[in-house]
């Protein structure tokens, strides 16, 4: 896929054409991208659409079964999981959890702790945290490591408000500092980090990417949202046209149902409102994102590549 | 000194039972008490095979232990079935299972009673040999073992991803199991074997601060109960 960004082409982890099967049903295919040391990549998607499944393929945790995943030999990755529960029984303090998978100095845990506004809380059990402080814990415990690569599945989910800009922000800076590459995850598709190098948005599958600077600069999105908003927030909104069944199936939005889900194959009809859906159907900059051959946005190619493919819609398509 | 029945009854306790204390940590913590229950559903039978075909009876019970652990291991990544469901039907099937088999070989004259809750009066020399130097050998692989199974208890995707190999982990920790119930079973019995592992573990719960001190604590707890209840029975 093409990946146009300014890294390093040595990535801590790649995915190529990455699928994962269960139970009889691809919960997401063909899924490409790579993350750099420095680069923070985000994925965006609607619920089920594969985003916690693509980041577990690309640190281990699920075994793809299609597709190749590379990464660097001896990569350290801190993991923030979105769902933890622990048993009570277990007594288990902020502090203890901070070196659950290995040992840590003293100092680094303090470190971690006070960059999270935790070092209240360190001798508190994590079973009496409140849901935000138990994610800050967490993400304290994850960067503490000093991983090479941060893998973050909505991590603040439940943080309130000013505390969920304070955590981007820290994420930011931890990227700077410490130079790892930072694999994001987001079930929101409004708010996402302008400080993000690249999205992915996934629906089953990769469906596109690109750079939220150019949609947060844009000047409907300014108009919408104010100037200021754009210093940490960014909007980067667009509408799906088709929603994968239950059975595995798809629905598409001209109303036909089709077994899989193929960028090209003649269903998709993305029209992507970037800029907050200001222009209708036709504003969409080539800036506003980066096309891979089989992106799934249904922009270009599709001629070369089938020209007879579903020759009635072909008409109603606004390429 | 081993001479007298009731000093090698105490010896015996008291190592079954520092074994058994960061063991049954885990099993409260990772919620498996039903799983316990079921390992040592299935010594009988192991026992059941172990006379039918004259078998280390400490061997025979290990390795049905360690099987329905594995197999409980398969089913559970089908997915079929939810896994104290499972639990359920290898649990009562195991039992069953070694019931009948001792009940068609009539040739064997056993005091089922001695299976099911031990007697720790009758324990020889030999028994603790096996118990110390098993207590011993679980003592040393849990220790090693402890980051890996502490961190997959409290999410085994972390651990996975942070290289601690949860998998394996959890593998080792029911040959432990397994192992354990082989070597306690003739002392305390098939049906009292989860409660050894559980009451001292979610007693020390109240008084421990870390998992660390909870397993440590556990230990001490048996291992005082197991001399009060000696001292009260001499008495």
């Amino acid at each position: 896929m093409l990946k146009v960004s300014d890294f390093p082409a040595n990535p801590l982890v790649s995915l190529h054409n990455v699928g994962v099967r269960r139970n009889g049903r691809w919960l997401v295919r063909g899924v490409e991208f790579s993350v750099s040391p420095g680069e923070i990549v985000t994925l965006i998607g609607p619920n089920g659409s594969g985003k916690s499944t693509s980041a577990k393929a690309a640190i281990g945790v699920l075994k793809p079964d299609e597709g190749q995943v590379e990464r660097r030999a001896g990569l350290k990755v801190g993991y923030v999981p979105q769902k933890l529960a622990i048993d009570w029984t277990l007594p288990l303090t902020v502090r203890r959890l901070m070196t659950l998978t290995g040992p840590l100095p003293e100092r680094e845990i303090t470190a971690a702790l006070a960059s999270v506004g935790m070092s209240h809380m360190a001798g508190a059990e994590v079973q009496h945290l409140s849901g935000g402080e138990f994610q800050r814990a967490l993400l304290a415990r994850a960067i503490a490591r000093k991983p090479d690569l941060l893998v973050l599945d909505e991590p603040v989910q439940g943080v309130d408000f000013s505390g969920e800009i304070a955590l981007y922000d820290l994420i930011k800076s931890i990227r700077n500092t410490a130079g790892c590459g930072i694999l994001l995850i987001s079930h929101d598709l409004h708010v996402v980090m302008a400080e993000t190098d690249t999205v992915i948005c996934l629906n089953g599958h990769v469906c596109c990417r690109g750079t939220p600077q150019a949609v947060s600069q844009s000047p409907e999105y300014r108009r919408l949202f104010g100037a200021r908003a754009s210093e940490t927030l960014a909007v980067y909104s667009h509408h799906h046209d088709h929603t994968h069944l239950p059975d595995g199936r798809v629905l598409h939005e001209d109303g036909s149902v089709t077994d899989h889900c193929h960028p090209d194959d003649g269903h998709h009809d993305h029209d992507h409102h970037h800029a907050a859906g200001e222009g209708g159907h036709d504003a969409h900059p080539a800036a506003d994102h980066e096309h891979g051959p089989d992106c799934g946005c249904g922009h270009h190619h599709r001629h070369q590549h089938h020209p007879h493919h579903h020759p009635v819609e072909e008409g109603a398509r606004r390429v | 000194m081993f001479d007298d029945f009731f000093v090698r009854a105490i010896v015996a306790g008291v190592g079954l039972a520092l074994t058994t204390g960061p063991l049954g940590c885990f099993i409260i913590w990772r919620r498996m008490a039903y799983f316990g229950d079921t390992m040592a559903h299935s010594a009988l039978l192991g026992v059941a095979l172990s006379l039918l075909f004259e078998l280390n009876l400490i061997l025979s019970v290990f390795f049905v232990a360690a099987l329905v652990s594995i197999l409980l291991l398969l089913l559970q990544r089908r997915g079929a079935l939810s896994a104290d469901a499972l639990l359920g039907i290898l649990s009562h099937a195991t039992l069953a299972i070694g019931l009948v088999m001792v009940a068609f070989m009539t040739w064997v004259r056993i005091d089922l009673v001695a299976f099911l809750f031990g007697d720790i009066l009758a324990v020889t020399t030999a028994d603790i040999q096996l118990i110390w130097g098993g207590g011993v050998l679980v003592l040393f692989a849990i220790v090693y073992l402890w980051r890996p199974l502490l961190a997959s208890t409290v999410n085994p995707e972390i651990a996975e991803a942070e290289g601690l190999q949860p998998e394996k982990a959890r593998l080792y920790f029911m040959l432990l199991m397994a192992l354990v119930i082989a070597i306690a079973m003739k002392i305390v019995g098939i049906m009292l074997i989860t409660s050894l592992l559980i009451i001292p573990a979610a007693t020390a719960r109240r008084f421990s601060s870390t998992p660390e001190i909870m397993a440590v604590r556990s230990s001490r707890i048996r291992t005082h109960a197991v001399e009060g209840r000696h001292c009260g029975t001499a008495q």
